[in-house]
């Protein structure tokens, strides 16, 4: 008794991680499925099929890459106005400061198929054909909001002193900016990208209504695709994106220990 | 280099500063000499940090001029002053490790010494073990003095401290009191200690400018403060005083001037008398007055308190009028007084100061006579 009282957390741990998990467990199992017949859901046979051809599907890499180059773009653009737009409001007071923040927040609130829908309206209204900048467009718009979140958040804890004493030890402003406030706002700044890049490379509702028969998406495709049959591929990609994103974290991980172990 | 260059005094000239809403500095003129040890005293709001501040470039004046010698730096920027801080709450770069911190100055000077020389003071202030840590595990101790040799190794004209140990125990406190004052006289900077503690600046002071409402109230060694206080906030401000209301009453007769407080006669020492002055303040510091009838002038009255401290016993006793006068004594083996007991309180004319009755009496909190 003494013993499960002592492993309980333990325990409860395990079983969460085990829910969260297993769908992406199941996800890269079925990438070594040879299904018959349309749809992976059937396990038949171990295949390396999928893995050999992850583009065999037509239109799948293409998507992909639509999806990674709208992704990085809308994220580099979102991550550089939106640290400007998180110094400006958190470190300045000017007319319309909290207008702004609202209008900021706003994104985040409103529906995607609403703002999906009103983006469609507003592109048709001025006359700009839907597809790969119009999805951009959108992309930064609501990817911003969350950079400016992030990195406001970080603007916040940073004593205003720093940089002051940076000055005072004959640092010029750009430079205290390199040296000393862009490194203490770099983890706000490197959350707010990662953020804005899956956001964009997830999105789905906004993107649809903005695209046009030459925009794809990799989302698009996946749905499009399971209308009529669910290639293989599709679990080789999200099991790619699934690795990709654990070594990211914990690369990330790594690094902060060894920091610390070093500081130490 | 830096060693034989003389140290040059910093001339502040009407100097002042006003913010929207309030006038922080007074204008004011304000001469440090090079190499001293000066210390701006005065409580929060008084404007000490402010001129702090203006001094370092962080601020600019609305009015005035700032010199160190024969350089007018008024209008030059923070980074571009020989000035360095060490700010009250430190301020330590907290993603570079001490060593970094200590040489951030001097690399951004393109010093291509910079980290031996940062090495050789984090040795003076004693922290060459722990250079490659980050500030965030130290403890506030080390973290005043890697502020500290931070600052002083760009060997600067003037060193700036803000309440630098505020933040500090008291027993630390006085550690680093003895060691700044160590490291001043080794450096041999020009250090400009702001602070709101009467004692920590008498105690590490040459010279002590105290401050009050933007102004400068008055300015002089910590001893010449204590017992020629200019002003009743001076007065109340360093240390206890009892200020009784009084008139002179005569003319000066052997260097002592007759006076008269509540229809006692009293004697006071006529050089401490500001010329042509009748309704006055005399002040007696508590441990200047004595139990028993020694001195030459003599007030009665009955015990309302004792506390023993150890090295000395404090009384409060109760005049005829209702005012209550602190009397510090020396436990040197003198009798004690209990309370409720009628003694007499004395001391000799030339132990008191005399001020313009015409000053707000409370001026800094102190004992006060109705």
């Amino acid at each position: 008794m003494a013993w499960f009282r002592k492993h309980l957390l333990t325990f409860a741990a395990m079983v969460t991680m085990t829910i969260l998990l297993l769908p992406n467990v199941v996800v890269a199992i079925y990438s070594f499925n040879k299904p018959n017949g349309r749809f992976n859901v059937e396990l038949v046979r171990f295949s390396l099929d999928a893995w050999k051809h992850p583009c065999g599907t037509s239109g799948i890499c293409d998507s992909l890459s639509l999806s990674l180059k709208i992704g990085l773009t809308a994220s580099l653009v979102a991550t550089i106005l939106g640290t400007m737009i998180a110094f400006a409001l958190g470190r300045h007071r000017f007319r319309g400061r909290s207008a702004t923040n609202l209008l900021i927040f706003m994104p985040m609130a409103t529906p995607e198929v609403v703002m999906g829908s009103s983006l469609l309206a507003l592109f048709l209204n001025i006359g700009m054909s839907t597809g790969s900048l119009a999805i951009l467009i959108a992309h930064i718009m609501f990817c911003l909001s969350f950079v400016v979140v992030a990195v406001k958040a970080r603007v916040a804890t940073l004593d205003p002193r720093l940089e002051e004493a940076a000055a005072d030890l004959g640092s010029r402003p750009l430079t205290t900016f390199f040296r000393v406030t862009l490194p203490l706002v770099a983890p706000g700044i490197a959350a707010g990208a990662l953020l804005a890049f899956s956001l964009s490379f997830d999105d789905y509702i906004i993107t649809n209504f903005n695209a046009s028969p030459n925009s794809i998406t990799f989302p698009m495709y996946v749905w499009g695709a399971a209308q009529r049959g669910t290639p293989v591929q599709i679990n080789v990609i999200g099991t790619i994106m699934f690795v990709v994103s654990v070594a990211f974290v914990l690369g990330g991980q790594l690094v902060s220990a060894r920091r610390a172990r070093a500081a130490s | 280099m830096a060693g034989t260059r003389a140290t040059e005094d910093l001339r502040l000239v009407q100097i002042s500063k006003e913010f929207e809403t309030f006038t922080a500095v007074q204008p004011m003129d304000l001469t440090v000499p090079g190499g001293s040890f000066f210390a701006l005293l005065g409580p929060s709001g008084c404007g000490k940090t402010t001129t702090l501040r203006m001094v370092a470039g962080l601020e600019a004046p609305t009015t005035g001029r700032i010199h160190i010698g024969a350089k007018d730096i008024t209008a030059t920027k923070a980074y571009q002053r020989n000035v360095n801080t060490v700010f009250q709450s430190y301020a330590l770069f907290p993603h570079m490790t001490v060593l970094e911190n200590v040489a951030f100055g001097l690399k951004r000077k393109g010093d291509s010494a910079a980290m031996t020389k940062a090495r050789q003071t984090l040795d003076l202030v004693q922290l060459e073990q722990v250079a490659t840590k980050k500030p965030a595990q130290l403890s506030g101790g080390m973290q005043q003095r890697v502020a500290l040799a931070r600052a002083i190794v760009n060997r600067p004209d003037v060193l700036l401290l803000d309440e630098p140990l505020g933040a500090l125990d008291l027993k630390l406190r006085r550690q680093m009191q003895i060691e700044l004052k160590r490291i001043q006289s080794e450096v041999g900077i020009t250090f400009i200690h702001v602070t709101h503690d009467q004692e920590e600046a008498m105690t590490m002071a040459d010279t002590i400018a105290v401050m009050n409402k933007g102004r400068i109230e008055q300015l002089g060694d910590p001893a010449t403060l204590y017992e020629k206080p200019a002003s009743t906030f001076v007065a109340n401000f360093l240390g206890q005083s009892n200020l009784l209301r009084a008139q002179i009453t005569g003319a000066a007769v052997d260097g002592v001037m007759p006076a008269s407080t509540h229809d006692h006669d009293v004697w006071v020492a006529a050089d401490r008398v500001p010329d042509g002055l009748r309704d006055v303040w005399i002040g007696v510091r508590p441990e200047k007055l004595r139990l028993g009838d020694a001195g030459r002038n003599q007030i009665k009255g009955q015990v309302t308190d004792a506390s023993f401290t150890g090295v000395a016993t404090q009384y409060l006793v109760a005049m005829p009028w209702g005012f209550e006068l602190m009397v510090v004594q020396q436990n040197d083996g003198s009798p004690r007084a209990g309370v409720g007991e009628n003694v007499t309180l004395s001391w000799d004319p030339g132990h008191e100061f005399v001020l313009d009755q015409s000053q707000a009496e409370d001026a800094g909190s102190g004992l006060v006579d109705g």
